[in-house]
């Protein structure tokens, strides 16, 4: 595994030690992001109200809101600056989670071709949020955001002699908090919109005790240290020494050395080199789900469970008796096989002694696949005892290392893409147990494959795990795959378990609350 | 809502006030020094348009006659302008040199210079001058001033053709 990797897995396993997987910040960098803009927004609100948007005034505003109204002003305005500086350190976080999992490439390359230029938005709406404070930090902004200007062929005049010449107007400064206030932000708004545009049920809501403790430690950092202002902005100073916030502001100092050209080349290049990170190389994504009319019956539930709307529901087209029918476009397909899952019709109980033809299935590896590769695990183990089944996704920890362990292994794409009666096919067809694992609770590679799976075991979300299945005998152990010790011993008690239900259970109908347990 | 152990807690305190700390830091340090305290920055800053390449020429009425109606004006200025060559010299050491062609397509539009020179606080002898008319040999401009900088002063050097040249801000 290469190291970036394995030193992201031991910081998520680090937080999951503190917050637990519900809770780990970073399996919930975007809504955290998007947590911060709140406090980004109402702070903002607030400063608005006081905030005077001209040359002459805008110093003193600030200044009395630090100092007069520090109760309250001064909060907001620290809240203001650190929740915009913490929304910039988990936006770099997520870039490198996406970046250390490998999950910028392929199919996934829109989310992040379209996530860097966002980064822009956020980071120029500092910029401007800087300038507004009109203080020697503004006005270092000002400048040399002008010369930036200035160096771009679309721009005539110079913005930078503007501000020398002391041509800076009241209308200007508006135009800028005007910027800073709803121009900027919409734009922002518009950018997230994009970037999250394949992806379904998006989540934008941080869980609520991290929301808390976030906003908690933000408003201990402001009482504690409060944001302040450098000395008034003077054209004829320079400032020799700036306290620069380098979350927003770490291009600046190479103006000092270098042309606005040269600059922009650096930013820019970065930039698109960035953008251009998942053809660096590529990544090939297998072949996407197939729809076979002559066993959907339109239901919609893959399309409910694709993560990345890559289904839709229509009218029929085959003149069968259902309303509707499934379509998958194959250009938004991950090749998760997560709708395989969500079919009620790639039951395995189903079409004995045939091929199975389910609604919606992978071309790769089919429920057909699927339901032959579990009789034959079943074959392998019968002879040791308890026989275990352990079913494994391609993105976690491979189920086949525990086969020493004494099971027989079936891996499939994703946990979500198990479904719920081939674990009870399983049971039903001789195996004493069944153990899952996967990735870890609360980061399927795919989204939500783990999530539909607990949800379909829950008997929460269709189609569910039906009660005749013995649910004593299923164990869910979730890892990535630095996780192997864990789930190595977490097999072991799960065996050690199954030899004392004993092996005569194919009809004791007992049924358990308790059904699974989470790893790491 | 999910209630963390004791021990959750203290570790989430933990890494709640090192994220903290990251971000208040981060927000103000390290400060970023651009002058020493003893010195200060002199600002070379102005637009300017230089002198025409060929001279304007007055069109006979035979020429004019030659030409569309539309486009018959008596007097037919060539658009590209003279490249603007200028050096600033304090001590008579040269601080900065620049030779600067007009740009637009057809280089007829006006040059703007911005240069930012870091000097020591102090006296010194500021010497400026500009060339703008490619058919002129030297300078066409030239400035010359006794100056005292004091620490973090920002002095600027602008130019404006109407008041006579360069002059101090």
């Amino acid at each position: 595994m290469n190291p970036v990797k394995r030193a992201y897995r031991g910081l998520e396993a680090w937080f999951n030690l503190s917050f637990g997987p519900e809770w780990n910040p970073l399996y919930n960098l975007g809504t955290l992001a998007f947590f911060f803009f709140w406090v980004v927004l109402v702070s903002g609100l607030y400063l608005f109200i006081f905030f005077d948007t001209s040359i002459a005034g805008a110093y003193a505003s600030v200044e009395y809101m630090t100092h007069e109204q520090w109760y309250l002003g001064g909060v907001m305005r620290s809240l203001h600056r650190y929740a915009s500086d913490a929304a910039v350190i988990t936006i770099l976080l997520h870039m490198l989670r996406e970046f250390a999992l490998d999950r910028y490439r392929g199919f996934r390359w829109f989310s992040w071709f379209t996530g860097v230029p966002t980064l822009w938005f956020v980071i120029t709406l500092g910029i401007t949020g800087y300038w507004l404070v009109w203080d020697e930090l503004g006005l270092y902004v000002a400048l040399l955001s002008s010369r930036l200007m200035d160096a771009l062929p679309i721009v005539s005049g110079s913005m930078t002699r503007d501000f020398l010449e002391g041509q800076l107007t009241d209308r200007f400064f508006t135009l800028m908090g005007f910027l800073h206030l709803l121009g900027q932000p919409v734009l922002l708004v518009f950018a997230i919109w994009i970037h999250v545009k394949r992806l379904s049920h998006v989540r934008i809501s941080a869980p609520r005790g991290l929301a808390i403790g976030s906003l908690a430690a933000l408003l201990v950092l402001s009482f504690a240290l409060p944001a302040e202002s450098h000395a008034p902005a003077n054209l004829a100073r320079v400032a020799p020494v700036l306290k620069l916030d380098w979350f927003y502001l770490n291009v600046y100092p190479l103006l000092d050395h270098w042309t606005a050209g040269k600059t922009w080349t650096l930013t820019l290049g970065v930039t698109f080199l960035l953008m251009l990170m998942p053809w660096l190389p590529p990544k090939k994504t297998g072949p996407a789900a197939e729809v076979h009319l002559e066993a959907c019956n339109g239901c919609g539930q893959c399309a409910d469970d694709c993560p990345f709307d890559a289904i839709s529901v229509r009218p029929r087209t085959d003149g069968a008796r259902w309303s509707h029918e499934v379509v998958v476009q194959p250009n938004l397909c991950a090749s998760c096989g997560i709708c395989v899952g969500s079919c009620p019709s790639s039951n395995p109980f189903r079409q004995r002694g045939k091929p199975l033809v389910t609604g919606i299935d992978m071309p790769n590896y089919s429920a057909d696949d699927m339901r032959t590769r579990t009789e034959q695990a079943l074959k392998r183990a019968r002879q040791g005892a308890p026989r275990i089944i352990a079913f494994g996704c391609d993105n976690a920890y491979d189920a086949s290392r525990l086969e020493p362990r004494g099971c027989a292994a079936v891996n499939v794409f994703c946990a979500g893409m198990l479904p719920a009666t081939l674990v009870e096919y399983a049971l039903k067809k001789g195996a004493d147990g069944v153990f899952i694992t996967g990735c870890r609770t609360g980061d399927c590679f795919f989204r939500y494959g783990n999530v539909w799976l607990d949800k379909r075991f829950e008997g929460n979300r269709k189609p569910r795990l039906r009660a005749g299945a013995d649910r004593k005998r299923i164990r869910i152990y979730r890892g990535a795959e630095t996780d192997g010790a864990r789930i190595d011993a977490a097999f072991d008690d799960f065996r050690v378990y199954l030899g004392t239900l004993g092996t005569d259970h194919a009809d004791d109908g007992t049924r358990a609350v308790e059904a699974t347990h989470e790893g790491a | 809502m999910k209630v963390p152990e004791v021990r959750r807690l203290l570790l989430q305190g933990f890494n709640y006030a090192l994220f903290m700390a990251v971000v208040w830091y981060f927000s103000l340090y390290p400060a970023h020094r651009r002058l020493a305290d003893d010195e200060a920055v002199i600002t070379l800053a102005f637009g300017h348009t230089s002198q025409r390449v060929e001279e304007c020429r007055t069109l006979s009425q035979e020429q004019l006659n030659e030409l569309a109606p539309n486009m018959r004006t008596a007097v037919d200025c060539p658009r590209e302008r003279s490249p603007v060559r200028l050096e600033l010299t304090l001590d008579d050491e040269v601080a900065t040199r620049m030779d600067l062609v007009a740009p637009g397509l057809y280089k007829d539009q006006g040059v703007d210079v911005y240069r930012d020179i870091t000097a020591a606080v102090g006296e010194h002898r500021l010497s400026v001058w500009l060339n703008d008319d490619v058919n002129v040999d030297g300078p066409t401009y030239r400035f010359e001033r006794a100056i005292e900088l004091q620490p973090a002063q920002r002095l600027v050097v602008t130019f404006d053709a109407t008041r006579g040249g360069f002059y101090l801000k």
